[in-house]
């Protein structure tokens, strides 16, 4: 860490249910609003579907459901983030991402040890800004893809 | 130097030479005493040694070198083609091979070749004294200067001039003129020389090409074949007489010279009459084939290589267009403008041309997987003492190459598996009063929208008992179905998971873990793979693939809200049904169609589709099959025929339950696409 303290970390901000959440920005190919969406049967619940971005077939996920917080009619300011992971192309539903921030790495704690919440498991760290506090998201346990495949119905 | 540049073509045309010495090689195995045939392996070794050594690769110069002496040795005759010397032929080739994909692979192209290259010194060295020396004295009765060797190689038609001319009384002169060092204009002096000589004689051949030596492509030296009556000394003082030209050697050449391979120089006297009529008796034939194969160079001549990668780019990008195609036809139904129509009636049509050159682009003929067949089905039958002919039917049958890519593991499970479990040996198909050489044939031919590849035996055939009671043992059947299989079903059994019917395992076939790998590739394809049999007479196994993997014709449907594409090569006819003609049979809807109980599948429960409306007085069904088996899914309503393009859906998810992929409709939106084998059990 002391090595790269002097480093800036780009983040994009989004809110699930007045919360503020962080994504390192390199991880995010582009930010949609929300399109059709086509149902894939017999997937996880937080699956929402595919939507067709620019010819490119690509997977959406609900952030809230996927925290287990409850879903929300998506509005004017739902959006779709769509991020990369190794070799995955995944779209998350968040209720508004409107901010870009630049902070050093030394801003960022380790996560708080006890948070009752499913959401603890996909935390990777907590980012202080002023009075501003917001959550780091680890995009590995989000996209965990053995998580999707136990959670997927199978059924004949 | 920079050689990363070259290095794709190098590895292409390594592969291509490896390939022509493994087909030669096999023919060489066939026809030992044809002569010509070695001469084109050698011609192959020899540009594989040189391209290796100008880009660096050692290992892969030095055996081909010691190859090439090998094989040199049989073309003067000097040792003959026996079984063991083309495996030993065959092992460097192998090894050379390696070496080549592993430089394809990113490697170094460094191997131990220490025995194999030890095993070609051998043979090398174990000529027969008595052939050689023979030999070499019939060169001496022939040629007085002889042996020494030719400079330029003839072709046929040069070869057949030459000799008429030396019946006709005519010499022939290898003349090979040196320039001075330092003489500045080369073509210039060249020019003088072609003049003095072309006064004495007639000129056949240079080397370089006269175009090069116009162009100054040599350095000092280049050499002249003329014909003429002048005497050797005469020729020798005129060409001097050009200023500049420092020396010039002069050869007469016979006609044994040019043809040091002919079979007939062992006997000197007697058999060149002999030769000479052979000669004119074969040279229609000859010039004949010569023409073909110089009107399958200008062929070739028209291809240019392209990188896959940049035929895979074309093919996303017109992919899109496609989709764009799809929206616009869709805007314009909507719009309902004339003049827009046409326009877009005219585009789909166009880019409708314009599919089928991209798809047959890609296209590659299976030949580029056969071809390596013969050489595994020889090695095969070797190890197995078995006699075995493969004939191969079709190999200019084209697929795509996505397709070509998968296909090439299965068909070598199919082929051990007919050599090793199929086809008997020698003594029982003796004893059964067959000949004893087992027959092979793979054939590919095309039949509509998809390709067919058959590899079919004159083995045993599949005992039905034998798998049974194999199925029973291993727990795949149960006592009560295996009496109420058909023949056909039976056999699907050894494609089974967990399946061997050799009663001893062998390394050739495996452990049957092969054939149920076999069928998942296929049907990951999108084709089928069925078996017929007849024991005693040998089986037919039957591959059936489509043309292509990218775009595919589907029929859309609608499910409540939803849209789906339903593939049309597993559809079999759509049909309206009313709602009371539905039967019941053991908590499974069934339908009476045309005689037959086909059960319903409600694609809306499967898919779970969230329910809008309430279902009317009839269902649209549609009858799909997979194999034998038939069902029909029931939706609500279709949409129609329409050409769309696969895409997967991504990494992230993987093994959806009967959809086997997503595409893009007119409208933007994603449809996805039914798996009807995933639902078909």
């Amino acid at each position: 860490m002391s090595e790269t303290s002097v480093a800036d970390l780009k983040l994009i901000i989004f809110q699930l249910k007045g919360k503020e959440y962080a994504i390192p920005v390199s991880k995010v190919r582009s930010i949609e609003k929300v399109q059709h969406i086509t149902r894939v049967p017999s997937s996880s619940h937080f699956v929402k579907g595919v939507i067709n971005l620019r010819g490119v077939v690509t997977p959406i996920i609900d952030l809230r459901s996927r925290f287990g917080i409850e879903e929300e009619a998506y509005s004017d300011s739902t959006r779709v983030i769509i991020v990369t992971l190794e070799d995955m192309e995944v779209g998350l539903i968040v209720d508004a991402a409107n901010d870009v921030l630049d902070v050093q790495t030394e801003a960022i704690e380790p996560q708080p040890e006890v948070v009752g919440t499913e959401e603890a498991n996909y935390i990777s760290g907590v980012v202080k800004v002023g009075k501003r506090l917001m959550i780091l998201l680890d995009l590995e346990m989000v996209l965990n893809p053995e998580e999707v495949k136990a959670t997927q119905g199978i059924e004949g | 130097m920079e050689m990363s540049q070259y290095l794709e073509v190098f590895i292409e045309e390594s592969k291509e030479h490896l390939q022509n010495c493994n087909e030669r090689l096999l023919d060489l195995e066939k026809n030992p005493s044809d002569l010509s045939i070695v001469n084109d392996i050698f011609r192959s070794a020899h540009t594989l040694k040189g391209m290796s050594a100008t880009m660096g690769y050692e290992d892969l110069a030095s055996l081909t070198h010691q190859m090439e002496n090998v094989l040199d040795a049989i073309r003067n005759q000097k040792i003959s083609v026996t079984p063991e010397t083309l495996d030993v032929v065959f092992e460097a080739t192998d090894d050379l091979e390696a070496m080549v994909f592993s430089i394809a692979d990113g490697g170094d192209g460094k191997r131990d070749v220490a025995t194999v290259v030890e095993k070609l010194k051998l043979i090398e060295k174990g000529e027969s004294p008595a052939i050689s020396q023979g030999a070499k004295e019939v060169a001496a009765t022939l040629a007085p200067d002889a042996p020494r060797e030719l400079k330029g190689e003839y072709d046929e038609f040069e070869y057949t001039v030459l000799q008429q001319s030396i019946e006709q009384g005519f010499q022939t002169y290898e003349i090979t003129i040196e320039l001075r060092e330092d003489c500045l204009l080369k073509a210039a002096r060249v020019f003088m020389v072609f003049e003095v000589i072309e006064k004495l004689g007639e000129v056949i051949k240079s080397t370089p090409s006269v175009d090069q030596l116009e162009e100054e492509q040599f350095d000092q030296e280049f050499t002249v074949t003329i014909v003429s009556k002048e005497p050797m000394s005469d020729i020798q003082s005129k060409v001097m007489k050009v200023s500049e030209v420092d020396r010039v050697d002069i050869h007469p050449i016979s006609i044994e010279q040019l043809r040091p391979t002919t079979e007939t120089i062992s006997e000197p006297i007697i058999q060149e009459v002999v030769l000479t009529e052979e000669v004119k008796i074969e040279e229609p034939v000859k010039q004949e084939e010569q023409k073909k194969q110089t009107s399958v160079k200008q062929a070739s001549n028209k291809t240019i290589r392209v990188n896959i990668e940049r035929l895979d780019i074309l093919m996303n990008l017109f992919e899109e267009l496609v989709i764009d195609r799809g929206r616009l036809e869709q805007i314009s139904r909507d719009l309902n403008n004339s003049e827009l129509h046409e326009t877009v009636e005219r585009m789909s049509r166009i880019s409708g041309d314009l599919q089928n050159i991209i798809l047959n682009m890609r296209m590659v003929p299976v030949e580029t997987v056969f071809n390596r067949f013969p050489r595994m089905v020889r090695q095969l039958a070797r190890d197995l003492g078995k006699k075995i002919n493969l004939e191969i039917v079709g190999a200019e049958t084209e697929l795509d190459r996505t397709v070509i890519d998968e296909i090439g593991d299965p068909l070598v499970h199919l082929i051990r598996n007919a050599l090793d479990h199929g086809v008997e040996t020698p003594e029982i198909r003796r004893a059964k009063g067959k000949s004893e050489e087992g027959t092979v044939i793979l054939k590919a031919f095309h039949s509509g929208n998809h390709v067919f590849i058959e590899l079919s035996d004159d083995g045993a055939g599949i005992n039905r008992d034998r798998v049974l009671n194999k199925a029973l043992k291993n727990g795949i059947i149960t006592e009560q179905t295996a009496a109420t299989l058909t023949d056909k079903q039976v056999y699907e059994l050894i494609f089974a998971s967990g399946f061997s019917t050799a009663e001893k395992i062998s390394d050739v076939s495996g452990r049957g873990v092969g054939l149920d790998v076999v069928k998942n590739t296929i049907e990951s394809l999108g084709g089928t793979v069925s078996i017929d049999s007849k024991e005693g007479e040998g089986s037919v196994f039957s591959v059936q693939l489509p043309l292509t993997l990218s775009i595919i014709s589907v029929m859309l449907v609608e499910i409540q809200k939803e849209k789906y594409a339903i593939p049309l090569s597993s559809i079999i006819e759509t049909a309206i049904v009313k709602k009371e003609d539905i039967l019941n049979a053991h908590n499974q809807k069934v339908i009476d169609f045309r005689g037959k109980v086909v059960p319903l599948l409600f694609l809306k429960d499967i898919f779970e589709v969230p329910v809008f409306e309430e279902e009317d007085e009839f269902f649209s069904v549609i009858i799909v099959r997979k194999g034998d088996k038939m069902a029909g899914l029931v939706v609500d309503s279709f949409i129609g025929q329409q050409e769309v393009v696969l895409k997967s859906l991504g990494n992230y998810l993987t093994n959806v339950f009967a959809i086997s992929g997503a595409t893009i409709l007119g409208d933007g939106q994603v449809a996805l696409i039914v798996d009807c084998n995933a639902l078909i059990k």
